[in-house]
């Protein structure tokens, strides 16, 4: 009975492959909202992505041409996105439900008519799909007490997925914060009209928000798909998974390093939840694995009602630009 | 107004080939689609072989949503086709409703029962399949530790669970199994990432053998059990060619022979409540060329003599449905 058992390498190993594309679906979200444009039609960019990056992989043999024809289809959905809700006002939410929508009947309609496998993919291989990459000194480290099995068994031997979507955090953080793109962007979420009178064009940098967002989830979606274990696409496959990022975009209070955190959490309770065996002999009792599979959100109600500092919105978000005339 | 005539003749003809298609069966298809490599393919190639036999002609549809059930099952009906199968627990409801109202026109209706006296329903005894996929996989696993990976966390996969350990530990009682599902909302069923990382987690629990009974999940249970060099079992059609020399087995539900039997019975389709098990080949296990190197002669002999005496009544294949728990496991 031991506490230590819900942390074993194998555990964090999964948490950490389970976090990523949260954590790129989240950075997606923090960009577009941060833009102040609501944007709950992740879970359908990512699908997309993860069809088309699976199906023109399968096709060519090559993993890195299907990525970037999924993050082209996911940057598609963004610019309808877009001209809807930033060009045409429309209203966010719908617009994000109607990519929900298209892309989960979309996807499996071209998949039928393209594979003919009832809507799925082939099952790729060899360079059709991302593979694990073993960093230097990984092998002769392996037996080193401590640092061994931790760098061996969790930092090593991910895709390199993985480790683009862990750089993206500081890579979004410095963005964000310390240039003067970051700065627009951020306003333009708060204080679209401020930023309209310094004679900087607030439609343009919704747009940007909104393709950056595009090219996030696009990644997610590539590493749903074709990186290791992961092998082809089925109909949606993304189960969820681009609203449990917007929960952990509101746990994160709309910031870079606590999306991290949040989604490193997030990806965590799903890779114990694999493990009921090890709940049980650590804690001494059995946990009902589906309490473990709320837990993102209940926590996510908790912050959301106040607890642990208040998450407040960017506060010009969700609201169409109206210049004034 | 010389067209009239003409307008009036083709709407004959139509009629005509209309009432010619009159006794020509339906096949309406769930969801999945009818090339989903599983269940809604199994029920195809079942009615395709019929079509292929007699020469006969079948209609079918494969429906886009739910809504569409109702409609779908009166459509074929008011057009006079019967007899009308539809494969797949979720067309009970509608049929319920429906069938009523046409009872000259006999319905099939596979893995679910309904209650009416124009309908005929197939349930298959999957604990029985199960059960030998289960001694198989204790035979061919190495370190005593073998897993199951379902997909919704329903009785019906339980069955499939509590089946499985049954047959594990008839080989072997010291065995240990492992049991997952992957979650309990109908996304459970296509979520390959998940039955992928279950796959893992089982791997490092020390299982050799994994059985997914998990739909669309199962392909990512396949795929890392493969790639990790883990055996695994397929389930509902034969996915042993997936992946050739790593796919043990797989559980066979004859959804293709319970459709070509309805259909070959045409209007002299019998009503009733129907179990297609071990002993009217409703069930089985896969052998085939991909998996032939795995499957033993001594193992083979095993199954086939507990195939036996389940049939004969020796073996007794407890029912998760019957009383809604397991004897040799607790989930």
């Amino acid at each position: 009975m031991s506490i230590f058992l819900l942390f074993q390498i194998e555990v964090l190993d999964s948490a950490l492959r389970l976090a990523t594309p949260l954590l790129l679906a989240c950075l997606a979200g923090l960009f577009s909202e941060r833009a102040g444009i609501f944007d709950i039609g992740l879970e359908g960019k990512i699908l997309m992505s993860a069809f088309v990056s699976a199906a023109i992989a399968s096709v060519t043999g090559d993993v890195w041409l299907g990525m970037l024809a999924g993050i082209c289809a996911s940057l598609v959905l963004s610019l309808i996105h877009g001209v809807a809700s930033i060009t045409f006002r429309g209203d966010q939410l719908i617009s994000g439900v109607a990519i929900n929508f298209l892309a989960a009947g979309l996807s499996v309609v071209i998949a039928q008519s393209w594979f003919r496998e009832g809507g799925r993919t082939p099952q790729l291989s060899g360079d059709a799909r991302f593979s694990g990459i073993d960093l230097p000194f990984a092998n002769t480290l392996a037996d080193t007490p401590l640092i061994g099995p931790v760098y061996h068994g969790l930092i090593s031997g991910h895709t390199i997925l993985v480790y683009v979507a862990l750089l993206t955090v500081p890579l979004s953080w410095w963005i964000l914060f310390r240039t003067r793109f970051g700065l627009r962007l951020r306003a333009v979420g708060e204080n679209p009209a401020s930023v309209d009178t310094a004679g900087i064009s607030v439609v343009g940098l919704r747009f940007a928000a909104v393709m950056i967002c595009g090219i996030l989830c696009g990644l997610a979606g590539a590493q749903m798909a074709t990186a290791e274990p992961a092998a082809g696409f089925v109909k949606d496959m993304t189960a969820g998974r681009g609203f449990i990022a917007l929960a952990a975009l509101i746990f994160a209070k709309w910031r870079p390093w606590h999306a991290l955190y949040a989604c490193l959490l997030f990806g965590y309770l799903q890779a114990i939840a694999l493990r009921p065996d090890l709940i049980e002999a650590a804690l001494g009792f059995s946990v009902q694995t589906q309490l473990l599979d709320v837990l993102p959100y209940i926590l996510t109600v908790v912050i959301l009602a106040g607890f642990g500092g208040k998450a407040i919105p960017p506060r010009a978000g969700g609201e169409p630009y109206v210049k004034e005339r | 107004m010389t067209l009239t005539p003409k307008f009036l003749t083709a709407t004959a003809v139509i009629a005509l080939s209309a009432n010619a298609a009159m006794a020509d069966p339906a096949v309406l298809f769930d969801l999945g689609g009818k090339f989903d490599k599983s269940f809604n393919e199994s029920a195809f190639n079942g009615a395709q072989r019929w079509a292929d036999e007699t020469g006969g002609n079948f209609a079918e549809v494969e429906i886009q949503s739910d809504a569409q059930r109702e409609q779908a099952i009166r459509r074929f009906a008011e057009a006079g086709n019967n007899p009308i199968v539809m494969a797949g627990f979720a067309w009970a409801s509608a049929l319920d409703e429906v069938s009523a109202d046409y009872p000259d026109t006999k319905f099939q209706i596979i893995d679910m029962v309904v209650g009416q006296p124009n309908v005929r329903s197939i349930v298959f005894a999957e604990e029985q399949g199960s059960y030998l996929v289960g001694m198989l996989a204790a035979m061919a696993s190495e370190s005593g530790t073998v897993s199951f990976i379902g997909g919704m966390d329903i009785p019906l996969i339980r069955n499939f669970a509590c089946g499985y350990v049954q047959g594990a530990k008839a080989v072997n009682p010291d065995i240990n199994v492992i049991s997952n599902m992957t979650g309990t909302t109908p996304a459970a069923w296509n979520d390959p990432g998940k039955g992928s990382e279950l796959t893992l987690a089982q791997i490092s629990q020390g299982s050799d053998v994994v059985y997914a009974a998990a739909g669309g999940t199962g392909v990512g249970v396949l795929q890392t059990a493969a790639d990790n060099s883990i055996l695994s079992i397929g389930v509902d059609s034969n996915q042993n060619y997936l992946h050739p020399g790593k796919v043990l087995t797989s559980m066979l539900k004859r959804v293709d022979n319970a459709v070509y039997d309805a259909l070959s019975a045409g209007d002299g389709l019998e009503p009733g409540f129907n179990v297609m098990d071990l002993s009217n080949g409703g069930v089985g296990y896969a052998l085939d060329t991909f998996n032939a190197e795995l499957i033993s002669d001594d193992m083979k002999a095993a199954v086939d003599a507990a195939s036996a005496a389940i049939v004969a009544g020796e073996i007794a294949v407890h029912n998760y449905n019957s009383d809604e728990s397991c004897p040799v496991f607790e989930f």
